[in-house]
């Protein structure tokens, strides 16, 4: 039984090791009023720094990890996370920053190695997606998604349009429609085609000029290229309409084509995902934001600007602007490990990102295919998703599935999404992973299909070895614990 | 290539068994006219290479100032378990939780962040994490707008004035009217908030300390608006709670604040860490992940993420909120270094700051020319006016090897004479004396 830090808590026992006072400042006498004051010490654990650290290296060792396992989350993208990214954003000259020096004197003449990793960083994205300008601020790609939609709400404010839909695929990541709503906006949903792609009839019917924007992914959530996205980007654009990229699969077009050239206005990135930054158990990530240059002026403040003598500014007076999403220039953290990332990889390297994640997401759809159902059998881009409806019938659902993968040590897919594919398996197996990785997950899988052909029942133990099998997520909602 | 496992041969291989002739075929649904061949930028760098150029540009930034400047991010230590152990590949390199068996590291953690924002604010349930100090303000304004069926917001003008940016900035496409109490120098004002509540009030939004430093205690504000039907959101700095009446204890409905000062390093800006607790009644309506504890078919104890329903992968465009990544990593952090001070260190923490900050003010107020404000009780941020400009003095002191404090001019009208000045447990006697030295130098 796994013990909180509350329950090894021992009065009176401390790991804290912490500054001394001098006589003279611990004889000043502190004019805060006893009504100000908390009435009991706040119940914290007491333990020593070894039981502190011993209690969260057992908890390390109850993850999976890209580190240490095959991770293929569709639409998350987890590759390797480059070591020296996390070495730099060590460096005292960064992690040690104070947010507001900026604010103090010369627009951030204290701060011009940062802003330069900000400036340099928003040029690169604008050339990989064909953008004329980036704002960084926003710290997650939802986040990114929300800014875009303020900045598409603004712009049509601007020019006096009166908007109040937004057009999004069915099978788009939920955060489409949630964000699109969050803004005020009404979401209007499109089925997917034949094909797999945007249904056209739905589409051209659905559009109207109050539709503000169109945001879709490219390629979709069914890992597949949306082929008319030339004649998508028309009609919105006939309706002034603007067409918005959500950047959670970008990982299949570095070098590729450029999302502006496609006919794209705003694009969100998602740095954590394309541009190797680490997932951290589900954040930080950041979600930076590019637009065409009508939009500029309606960007966040703050923009970082070069000025002609080679020096870094912030620019804060900007009256269009959308103002502040964030409380400074983003998670510069994670914007630091992408620079990084950036600089490793270069022009070569990045084209080489998408080519490799491509080849193995086909090369596992095409090896696959015989065993499980493939609902759109096209050559698929950095994802492919399958369906487990045939093992369905035997009673072994996609659940299952992932519960076997977790006993062989794997991370599974992302299952049951996109909701257009019944039983999905979502499989985005990234560039960093070898072909005899792919080789290993595809025998599993092959195993896996076969074992539900033959012996349907021995899923419902699954998984047996980790550290607790399968947990009663109805007790959970019916319990409401969330604290101790 | 860097981290591309495949060689050729691999990738000749694979592309034989997909049946393509080349890896270009991959990418024929691209409209041709769209294709590019490269990209306009360097090519990549060496390790070593990648390394120094950061390095050198580190050397480029202010951060060895000695840092009395704070405005709601602050120059707190950060020990060392927590790097080592939030450093850890296991935690860092896997994602949201999904697959709870596969991570109970990740689950059992949160849980116990959620149980630890708790206990130190006094409430009854907390969320795995929003963005930040700001966003969380914003989303929890947004929860009492969905609570309350109401749409008028009384703003404290004591609230960080960055968050007070964002809060308009997120609703400017909404009908949502903000009204501001204004707040300058010492406490909330109590007069002010009585005549502009009313029945059509959703919320209160109250901080403590407030920007200026001010001490209080919410208590009666916070019963004024429960009469009249309205929420009470108190934005709090945690490292405070060590020693301060709690958000709980107050009555609060809903706490928001930003963890950076739990074991976050500055880092100009972010990654840092919203923290979000409120009453249980609330809990459906509260936005963001929240962790559960449950069993498994044995019986056995373990955690899961629970009550999606709220959440925009199940409800889509009837979401409380579209979060999905949010600062795990981060909340992890602050809750090894909450474990790591423990019950004693957390109030110890609080004390150590508190005490430095009132030595700083009897060394400051010593200079001539200089005043403390003393119209409230503060804890380790007070204000002080100079005889001249604000802007002027701390770019002096800039000169001298100091990040003396926050110019309130920016912010607020007719304050350019005031200086913000924050005192952490790192800050030495010393410091504090070449502090005072140096500003009897440049005034």
């Amino acid at each position: 039984m796994s013990q909180l830090i509350f329950e090894k808590s021992v009065p009176g026992r401390r790991a804290a090791n912490l500054p001394r006072l001098t006589p003279a400042e611990r004889d000043v006498k502190l004019r805060i009023p006893k009504k100000y004051f908390r009435a009991t010490e706040a119940p914290l654990p007491e333990l020593s720094e070894l039981e502190v650290v011993r209690h969260f290296l057992s908890l390390s060792h109850k993850n999976f990890c890209v580190d240490g396992n095959f991770y293929p989350l569709g639409s998350c993208t987890m590759k390797y996370n480059a070591k020296v990214c996390e070495r730099v954003a060590a460096l005292d000259g960064f992690s040690a920053l104070h947010p507001l020096l900026p604010q103090l004197r010369g627009g951030g003449m204290l701060t011009q190695g940062a802003l330069q990793v900000l400036h340099e960083t928003e040029r690169m994205l604008c050339e990989i997606v064909g953008m004329d300008a980036f704002s960084l601020q926003p710290l997650a790609g939802a986040h990114g998604e929300l800014t875009g939609m303020m900045l598409i709400a603004a712009y049509h404010r601007d020019r006096g349009h009166r908007k109040t839909k937004v057009i999004i695929p069915e099978a788009a990541h939920g955060t489409n429609p949630s964000s699109a709503a969050i803004a005020g906006y009404t979401v209007i949903n499109i089925p997917t085609g034949a094909d797999g792609g945007l249904d056209m009839a739905a589409y051209e019917a659905a559009m109207d000029d109050g539709v503000a924007a169109v945001m879709l992914t490219c390629p979709n959530t069914l890992g597949l290229f949306e082929a008319k996205i030339r004649r998508i980007a028309d009609i919105a654009h006939d309706h002034d309409a603007l067409l918005y990229y959500d950047g959670a699969n970008l990982n299949a077009l570095l070098g590729r084509c450029r999302l502006g050239d496609l006919g794209f206005d705003v694009v969100h990135v998602n740095l954590h995902k394309t541009f190797g930054t680490p997932h951290g158990s589900g954040g930080p990530g950041a979600g930076p934001v590019g637009v065409k240059a009508t939009l500029i002026p309606y960007l966040p403040t703050s923009v970082v600007i070069k000025r002609d003598d080679g020096t870094y500014a912030l620019e804060y007076d900007r009256p269009k602007s959308i103002g502040y999403v964030a409380p400074f220039y983003g998670n510069f953290g994670v914007i630091l490990r992408a620079y990084a990332y950036l600089l490793l990889l270069g022009r070569t390297g990045l084209r080489r990102v998408s080519e490799n994640a491509v080849i193995n997401a086909n090369y596992v759809q095409t090896r696959l295919k015989a065993y499980y159902d493939l609902p759109y059998d096209r050559r698929c881009m950095h994802e492919c998703v399958l369906s487990a409806s045939r093992q369905a019938v035997r009673g072994v659902g996609a659940a299952d599935i992932a519960k076997a993968l977790i006993e062989h040590g794997i991370h599974p897919p992302t299952i049951y999404f996109p909701l257009v594919v019944k039983e999905a398996l979502m499989i985005e197996p990234t560039e960093t992973e070898s072909r005899q990785q792919l080789d290993r997950f595809i025998e599993v899988m092959i195993e896996i299909a076969e074992l539900a052909e033959k012996h349907p029942e021995q899923f419902q133990n699954l998984p047996r070895t980790t550290p607790v099998s399968r947990l009663d997520e109805v007790k959970a909602v019916r319990d409401t614990r969330f604290t101790a | 290539m860097p981290f591309v496992a495949n060689t050729d041969a691999d990738r000749a291989q694979m592309l034989k068994v997909i049946g393509v002739q080349n890896v270009d075929e991959l990418f024929d649904d691209i409209p041709p006219e769209a294709r590019i061949q490269s990209l306009n930028l360097p090519e990549g760098l060496s390790e070593a290479e990648v390394y120094d150029h950061l390095h050198r540009l580190s050397h480029r930034n202010a951060h060895n100032l000695i840092c009395f400047l704070g405005g709601g991010f602050y120059d707190h230590f950060i020990p060392a378990c927590v790097d080592e152990l939030a450093g850890r590949a296991e935690f860092y390199t896997a994602y949201t939780p999904y697959q709870p068996e596969a991570s109970q590291g990740s689950l059992q953690a949160i849980f116990e962040y959620q149980s630890a924002i708790c206990r130190i604010t006094e409430m009854e349930v907390a969320n795995a994490s929003l963005y930040d100090g700001g966003t969380a303000l914003y989303e929890a304004a947004m929860m009492a707008l969905r609570i309350t069926g109401r749409r008028k917001i009384l703003l404290d003008s004591g609230v960080n004035p960055i968050y007070r940016n964002m809060l308009y900035c997120y609703t400017t496409n909404l009908a949502v009217a903000f009204e501001e109490i204004d707040t300058r120098h010492g406490q909330s004002d109590r007069s002010q908030i009585a005549a502009r509540l009313d029945d059509a009030t959703a919320a209160v939004i109250l901080q403590n300390p407030n920007f200026f430093g001010a001490v209080d205690d919410f208590t009666d504000i916070i019963a004024m608006a429960h009469e009249r039907g309205c929420l009470a959101i108190v934005s709090v700095y945690p490292i405070s709670l060590g020693l301060l009446k709690t958000p709980g204890s107050m009555g609060a409905d809903i706490v928001t604040g930003e963890g950076q000062s739990l074991g976050l390093p500055l880092s100009f800006g972010g990654p840092y860490l919203g923290f979000m607790a409120t009453r249980r009644e609330y809990v459906r309506k509260m936005p963001g992940r929240l962790v559960g504890l449950t069993v498994d078919a044995q019986g056995r104890r373990g955690f899961v993420l629970t009550l999606q329903a709220r959440e925009q992968h199940i409800r889509r465009e009837k979401a409380v909120s579209n979060i999905c990544s949010n600062e795990a990593l981060c909340a992890l952090r602050a809750l090894i270094y909450l474990a790591w001070l423990g019950r004693q260190g957390f109030r110890e923490v609080a004390s150590i700051c508190a005490q430095k900050a009132e030595y700083a003010k009897t060394r400051l107020s010593a200079v001539p020319g200089v005043t403390v404000l003393k119209t409230a009780p503060t804890f380790n941020e007070f204000t002080l006016e100079l005889p001249c400009s604000a802007v002027d003095v701390v770019s002096r002191l800039i000169d001298k090897g100091f990040a003396p404090g926050f110019p309130l001019g920016r912010y607020y009208r007719g304050m350019d004479n005031y200086l913000l000045v924050a005192v952490t447990e790192k800050r030495t006697r010393e410091e504090i004396g070449l502090f005072a030295e140096a500003l009897a130098g440049v005034l």
